[in-house]
């Protein structure tokens, strides 16, 4: 079966230090309707795999080698506009910061209807119906569509992200630590609606975050990545219930649970810089 | 001294918060709503809830941070409201604060030896020679070296200056720290550091952890009594084990039916 996304060997460089390997020969795939995560720690790399997916990599950093294939076609061949279709259109993008990454001036219905004039031309009231449709999935009256950004909770904020990336039915759906900044019952609920979405849209979705408990509850497939290396990827069931990689490993003792039963175990990052984790 | 060495009592605040079109109209709210609590010598109350319940409004005003509507603080049965300022001061030193944000908590303009250093000079404790001592070693507990009292705060990672914080809090050899979600903005490997940090340098130093919290994994591991916060009400407190076993109240059975993870508890078990 062909693969919605397939990244193969993809490595990426800082522009003045192409030695300075941040991204090291990554390669992993997603299917439709399957979620897959990405864990790590601050600096793995996996942020910046996500970005050179969508093509917005900053101008100091550089693509040193490797392919980006979605829906069988590679997104570094593609022109500039060719690739804007797909943003948007084919692949949503959910940020981190439902705080910094919507307008403020502009009201959350003309922010959710933007793509959707945009990419499908939707127009009037078939544009203001389809908005009022996409509030509704995510749990937002659609009387809201007039408000600011402002006048919304962080939650609901992160719903509206939500709402836009998924207005034009993407096949693909990238989501950067979309709860990180959210309180726990918040949390849950959003989680929840990401997973109804990829089984009622057979969205394809890639899931980035660094808490475990969250790639528990959703993930189908996991990759671990430490330090711009895919140390360990794997079914959910596998990595999580019997990792195989001394840092998988690691990175899981210092998870707190929930029972309290487990000893913290902090990361010796000693002994992984001693060249045991290759 | 009694068993508690903080007790609160009925603390009421609000805020007078703009709302309306252009923020003409105002709404009272209330951060703080008849709280109280008490914290037991060398142990950890968490207080857990979610943004805007009033747990960092509890802990600016159980330091005098922010005046009070109503309501007293007691620090070893003395009612810090009445103290005269420079008795207030006094006391100050043995109440503690850690912030969450190691970014925004650490003057960038100072180095870290004179960040740490600033509450013994403050509180005139020992001849320069001593000060410079106790920040030495105050640092190489917390896991720095004497070289990082040149440095400035931007030439640290987040954990590193999560550490200069708990030193410029423990320097004094307080009593009592309130920990204002000391680890919710650090990765998990060094958030595990942080905390066992913590925990020893209570066990050494005798210390009483507020431990404020919106992560009901962490708190787990830490506290010994917690205290659930909505709407600036305490809604429920008890020991560590019984509420998380058997939580009353539907609010909290709520936040620990949130807690993220549970699909890893049904795999591994």
């Amino acid at each position: 079966m062909a693969h919605l996304l397939n990244i193969e060997n993809l490595t990426i460089t800082p522009v003045n230090a192409p030695n300075r390997k941040l991204v090291n020969q990554v390669s992993f795939s997603i299917e439709p309707g399957k979620t897959t995560c990405v864990v790590g720690e601050s600096g793995s790399g996996k942020s910046l795999t996500a970005l050179s997916v969508m093509g917005l990599l900053s101008d100091q950093l550089n693509r040193a080698s490797g392919k980006v294939e979605f829906q069988g076609r590679d997104l570094a061949k593609l022109s500039a506009d060719e690739m804007r279709q797909i943003r948007g259109r084919q692949i949503g993008m959910i940020f981190q910061e439902p705080m910094t990454s919507l307008n403020p001036v502009l009201t959350i219905g003309y922010q959710i209807g933007e793509p959707l004039t945009v990419h499908l031309g939707l127009k009037g009231d078939a544009l203001k119906a389809k908005v009022a449709n996409l509030l509704e999935q995510v749990g937002i009256p659609p009387h809201r569509a007039n408000s600011y950004p402002d006048e919304l909770s962080g939650g609901q904020r992160q719903r509206v992200m939500i709402a836009m990336s998924i207005a034009c039915q993407p096949a693909m759906l990238i989501a950067d630590e979309p709860t990180t900044a959210l309180d726990v019952t918040v949390q849950a609920q959003i989680l929840s609606l990401l997973n109804d979405l990829k089984q009622t849209m057979n969205m394809g979705m890639l899931l980035i975050t660094h808490d475990f408990g969250v790639v528990a509850d959703v993930a189908d497939h996991v990759v671990v990545m430490f330090r711009g290396d895919i140390v360990e990827s794997g079914s959910v069931a596998d990595v999580l219930g019997k990792p195989k990689h001394p840092y998988t490993k690691a990175l899981l003792d210092c998870v707190p649970d929930a029972e309290g039963r487990k000893p913290l175990k902090p990361i010796d990052y000693a002994w992984l810089n001693d060249g045991k984790v290759a | 001294m009694g068993e508690f060495v903080l007790k609160a009592r009925d603390l009421n605040k609000s805020y007078i918060q703009r709302s309306g079109r252009f923020g003409f109209g105002t709404t009272k709210v209330k951060a703080l709503d008849n709280v109280s609590l008490d914290l037991k010598h060398g142990s950890t109350l968490a207080v857990v809830g979610e943004s805007g319940s009033g747990k960092s409004t509890l802990a600016r005003c159980l330091l005098q941070l922010q005046p009070l509507d109503s309501g007293s603080v007691l620090f070893q049965g003395r009612d810090l409201a009445e103290l005269p300022a420079h008795e207030l001061r006094e006391q100050r030193r043995h109440l503690q604060m850690i912030f969450q944000d190691p970014f925004a908590s650490l003057n960038p303009r100072m180095r870290v030896g004179e960040i740490v250093g600033e509450g013994l000079l403050i509180h005139r404790l020992g001849n320069q020679e001593e000060q410079r001592e106790r920040v030495v070693q105050i640092l190489k507990r917390v896991g720095l070296s004497e070289a990082d009292m040149l440095k400035y705060p931007h030439e640290f990672s987040g954990g590193q200056r999560q550490r200069i914080g708990i030193a410029r809090a423990l320097v004094l050899n307080p009593k009592v720290v309130v920990c204002d979600e000391p680890v919710s903005a650090l990765d998990v490997s060094i958030q595990a550091q942080i905390l066992l940090l913590l925990k020893e340098l209570q066990q050494e130093m005798a210390l009483s952890y507020i431990f404020i919290s919106h992560d009901l994994r962490v708190v787990r591991h830490v506290a010994d009594e917690i205290a659930v916060m909505y709407q600036g009400k305490i809604v429920e407190r008890g020991a560590i084990d019984d509420i998380y076993r058997s939580p009353s109240q539907e609010y909290t059975q709520n936040l620990l039916k949130s807690i993220p993870g549970q699909r890893a508890l049904a795999l591994s078990n």
